[in-house]
C-alpha cells in the first residue's frame, strides 16, 4: 500500500468572479522511504500539491490518503493533530523560531506538538542534532549560525518527532549551490537512517538529478513521472 | 506549561524596546494605585477610627424615633431606666459586644458669670465611656497639675475648646449651667472645668461632656434615665452582622404603636464622614478602572502588534501541528507575563513609595483637626487583589490576539508576506 495516494485532485481558487484552477485531476501514489520532488515553473501547482499532501489546504476535489488516513476530511483541529504526528516541514526560508536555540528549535515539536519525557526527548534531539551535523551550535540562536546550518537545524527540527513523510517547498531556494547539494544529500542520508520519505517542490535542476522520483507539473497537470528504484531519479 | 512561559517570556526580550515601554505603563498605574490605595485607605481607617473611638462608638441604640429629631436633643424621646435595663440585657447576650455605656444628651446655657453661650452636652458614665471610646482621652487638653487620670469626677464639667476660648474659659474656672428639663422647669448648676475638650468632626464632635449623674440631677430626671447606649464591637466581629444581632434581640420589645421600641444605628448611619468614606472608596474603585484601562489598552496594542509582526512564525508552528489551544496559549502568556512583570516592579515600587512616606512623618489637616500623622498602609489582601486584578486585565488584553493567531489558517500564514 502506498504511503501516499492522491486520486483525482483538482483545486480551484476563488477571486471575485474569476476562478483560476491551480491543480487538476492529479493522481500519484508514493511509495515509503523515497525522494521525491515536484518540479516545473512558477504556478505550475507545486506549492498547492504539496499543501494538500501537507493537510493545510483542501482539494476542490479528489481524495488524498497519507499513511492510510483520509486526509481531505479532516477538521483543523484534526489535520493539525496529524501534521503533528505524521507530517514533518521544512520552509525555503528555514523559519526557526529566532527566540530559541539550535537545540530548543529542534527540541520545540517534542515539547508543544508531541510531548515526550525529557529523557528521551534529550536522546532524540542530540541524535538528530549529530545527524544534521549540528551538535557543536546546538547552544547558538538562528541568527548566529549560516543558512546552509539553519536550513540542517531545519531538517533536525522536521525529522525529530520521526515523521513518516517531509514536506520541504522550494527547501534549497535560499542556499548556495553547494550547500544546496548538501541540504539534498543529507535528506537522502535521513530517508536512508529513518526511513522517511521526502517530498520537496523545486525549479532547481541541479537538483532533481539526487530524487528518486521526480513529477513534473505544467498548469496544474502532472505531465511527466520519472522514477528510479535505485535511488537516483532516471531522466527522460 | 511551564515552556509555554519560557518561550512567552523569550519572546518578551525580543522587541526590549517595546516591552520596557509597555511595562513602564503597567508599572505606572500598579504604582499609582498601591500609593492611592495605601493612603486614602489609611486616611479612611484614620478617620473612621478618630470618629469611633473618640465620639460615636461603633454602634449607638436609641428609642425609636430620637434619632430623626437629634438636633433638638429631645428630653421626651430618652429611654427610662426600665428600658435601659431590658437594653442591656439583651446587649449581655448578643456576641461580638465588647463593651457599652450609657450616654445622657442635653442641651443647657453656659456662664462663666461674664458671658453665656449655648452648649451642647453629652453626659458619661466615666467608668463605662473610656470602654466604648478609648480615643477620647486623647482629645483631652490643658488639664491643671495634679488632675486625675478618671475622665470626670462629679461636679467637673470638660469644655470644648473652641467655647472655652470664645468666652474665655479655662481649666479649673467655675462655671454654670442653666438647662431647662422636659416638663419645662429650668434648673442650674455650679460645675468645676477640670479640661477642655478638641474638636473633631461629625454629630457631636463640639459636645461639652459632664457626669451622667451631674446631668440626672441638673434635668431632675429618674435614675436610669439615658439618651443613648454606645457600643463597640469585637475587632473580630463584623459590625453589620453584630447590629443585626442586636436588632433581633431588641426586637422583642414594641412600644405603644407595637413599632420595635429601639433602633439601632451604626456609626455610619449617624456620621455625615461615611458619605465622604463611601467617596474615598469609590474614588480608589476609580483608580482602579484607570489602571485596568491602561493594562488593557497597552497589552492589547503590543499582543496586537506581536501578532502582526510573527504572522509567518505562527503559520510555521501552526504547519507543524502545533494544536490551536497551545498558540492561544503561548500569547496569553506573553501578555500575562508583561503584566506579571508590571505587577511585580509596580508594587515594589508603591510599597516602597508607601513606607518612605510613611518614614517622613507626613502630617495633613482634616476639618478642623490639624497635624494629624499620616500612616499609609496597605494590606497583603489589598496586594493580591491588585496583583490578580492587573493578571487578569493582562490575560484578557492578550486573549482577543492570541486567538486571532490560534485561528490563523497555516497557509494563509506562511504565505504572508
Amino acid at each position: 500500500m502506498a504511503l501516499i495516494e492522491l486520486t483525482g485532485i483538482s483545486k480551484t481558487y476563488h477571486t471575485g468572479q474569476m476562478d483560476h484552477p491551480a491543480l487538476d485531476g492529479i493522481t500519484i501514489a508514493i511509495e515509503p522511504a523515497r525522494l521525491v520532488t515536484f518540479v516545473g515553473p512558477s504556478g505550475s501547482g507545486k506549492t498547492t500539491l504539496l499543501n494538500i499532501i501537507g493537510c493545510m489546504d483542501k482539494p476542490t476535489a479528489g481524495e488524498v490518503r497519507v499513511a492510510g488516513m483520509r486526509t481531505d476530511t479532516l477538521n483543523r483541529r484534526q489535520a493539525a493533530a496529524f501534521r503533528g504526528g505524521h507530517l514533518g516541514f521544512i520552509f525555503q526560508s528555514f523559519n526557526l523560531i529566532p527566540v530559541l536555540s539550535v537545540y530548543e528549535n529542534v527540541e520545540y515539536p517534542l515539547i508543544m506538538i508531541n510531548p515526550t519525557p525529557a529523557p528521551e526527548r534529550r536522546e532524540r534531539v542530540l541524535r538528530v542534532l549529530e545527524a544534521v551535523g549540528m551538535t557543536e551550535h546546538r547552544d547558538k540562536r538562528p541568527d548566529q549560525v549560516s543558512g546552509g546550518q539553519k536550513q540542517r537545524v531545519a531538517v533536525a527540527r522536521a525529522l525529530v518527532t520521526n515523521p513518516q513523510v517531509v514536506l520541504a517547498d522550494e527547501p534549497t531556494a535560499n542556499l548556495d549551490q553547494k550547500t544546496a547539494q548538501r541540504i539534498i544529500a543529507l535528506m537522502r542520508q535521513m530517508r536512508d537512517a529513518f526511513g522517511t520519505t521526502f517530498i520537496f517542490s523545486t525549479h532547481d535542476p541541479r537538483i532533481v538529478e539526487h530524487a528518486d522520483e521526480i513529477h513534473t507539473l505544467e498548469d496544474g497537470r502532472l505531465v511527466k513521472e520519472n522514477h528510479d528504484a535505485t535511488g537516483g531519479a532516471a531522466h527522460a | 506549561m511551564r515552556s509555554i512561559f519560557k518561550i512567552a517570556f523569550r519572546n518578551m526580550t525580543r522587541y526590549k524596546r517595546r516591552t520596557i515601554l509597555t511595562s513602564l505603563l503597567i508599572i505606572l498605574g500598579v504604582t499609582m494605585v498601591v500609593l492611592f490605595s495605601g493612603l486614602a485607605g489609611s486616611v479612611k481607617s484614620m478617620m473612621v477610627g478618630i470618629i469611633t473611638d473618640s465620639n460615636l462608638g461603633h454602634l449607638q441604640i436609641h428609642k425609636r424615633g430620637y434619632v430623626s429629631s437629634i438636633d433638638t436633643l429631645p428630653l421626651n424621646l430618652n429611654m427610662n431606666a426600665k428600658g435601659y435595663e431590658n437594653a442591656t440585657a439583651a446587649l449581655e447576650r448578643t456576641a461580638g459586644v465588647e463593651s457599652f455605656a450609657p450616654r445622657l444628651k442635653l442641651g443647657a446655657v453656659l456662664s462663666n458669670f461674664v458671658e453665656s453661650t449655648n452648649v451642647r452636652l453629652t453626659a458619661v458614665d466615666p467608668a463605662k465611656e473610656p470602654l466604648v471610646c478609648p480615643g477620647l482621652a486623647s482629645r483631652l487638653v490643658g488639664a491643671p497639675e495634679g488632675t486625675p487620670d478618671s475622665l470626670l469626677e462629679p461636679g467637673q464639667i470638660i469644655i470644648p475648646q473652641k467655647v472655652a476660648n470664645g468666652i474665655g474659659i479655662k481649666p479649673g474656672d467655675t462655671v454654670v449651667l442653666v438647662a431647662t428639663n422636659r416638663d419645662g422647669s429650668v434648673n442650674g448648676m455650679q460645675f468645676t472645668v477640670s479640661r477642655l475638650i478638641e474638636d473633631i468632626m461629625g454629630p457631636s464632635g463640639k459636645d461639652a461632656y459632664m457626669h451622667i449623674d451631674d446631668a440626672r440631677s441638673l434635668l431632675r430626671t429618674e435614675k436610669g434615665e439615658v439618651s443613648e447606649i454606645v457600643l463597640r464591637v469585637n475587632p473580630e466581629a463584623d459590625l453589620i452582622h453584630v447590629s443585626k444581632q442586636i436588632e433581633n434581640a431588641l426586637g422583642e420589645f414594641k412600644n405603644k404603636q407595637d413599632k420595635p421600641a429601639f433602633e439601632v444605628h451604626t456609626w455610619a448611619d449617624l456620621s455625615p464622614f461615611a458619605n465622604i468614606a463611601n467617596m474615598i472608596d469609590l474614588l480608589i474603585i476609580t483608580v482602579k478602572i484607570v489602571m485596568i484601562a491602561i493594562v488593557l489598552i497597552s497589552v492589547l496594542n503590543v499582543m496586537l502588534m506581536s501578532v502582526f509582526e510573527r504572522i509567518r512564525e505562527i503559520g510555521t508552528i501552526a504547519a507543524m501541528g502545533t494544536p490551536p489551544v497551545k498558540i492561544l496559549a503561548l500569547f496569553v502568556a506573553e501578555g500575562f507575563c508583561l503584566g506579571l512583570l508590571g505587577t511585580a516592579t509596580g508594587i515594589v515600587l508603591g510599597v516602597a513609595g508607601l513606607l518612605g512616606i510613611k518614614a517622613s512623618h507626613v502630617t495633613f489637616s482634616f476639618g478642623r483637626m490639624d497635624n494629624l500623622l499620616l500612616r499609609p498602609d496597605i494590606n497583603l489582601t489589598e496586594l493580591a487583589i491588585i496583583a490578580a486584578m492587573v493578571l487578569a486585565a493582562s490575560a484578557l488584553a492578550a486573549l482577543q490576539p492570541a486567538w486571532k493567531a490560534s485561528r490563523m489558517e497555516p497557509v494563509d500564514a506562511l504565505g504572508h508576506v
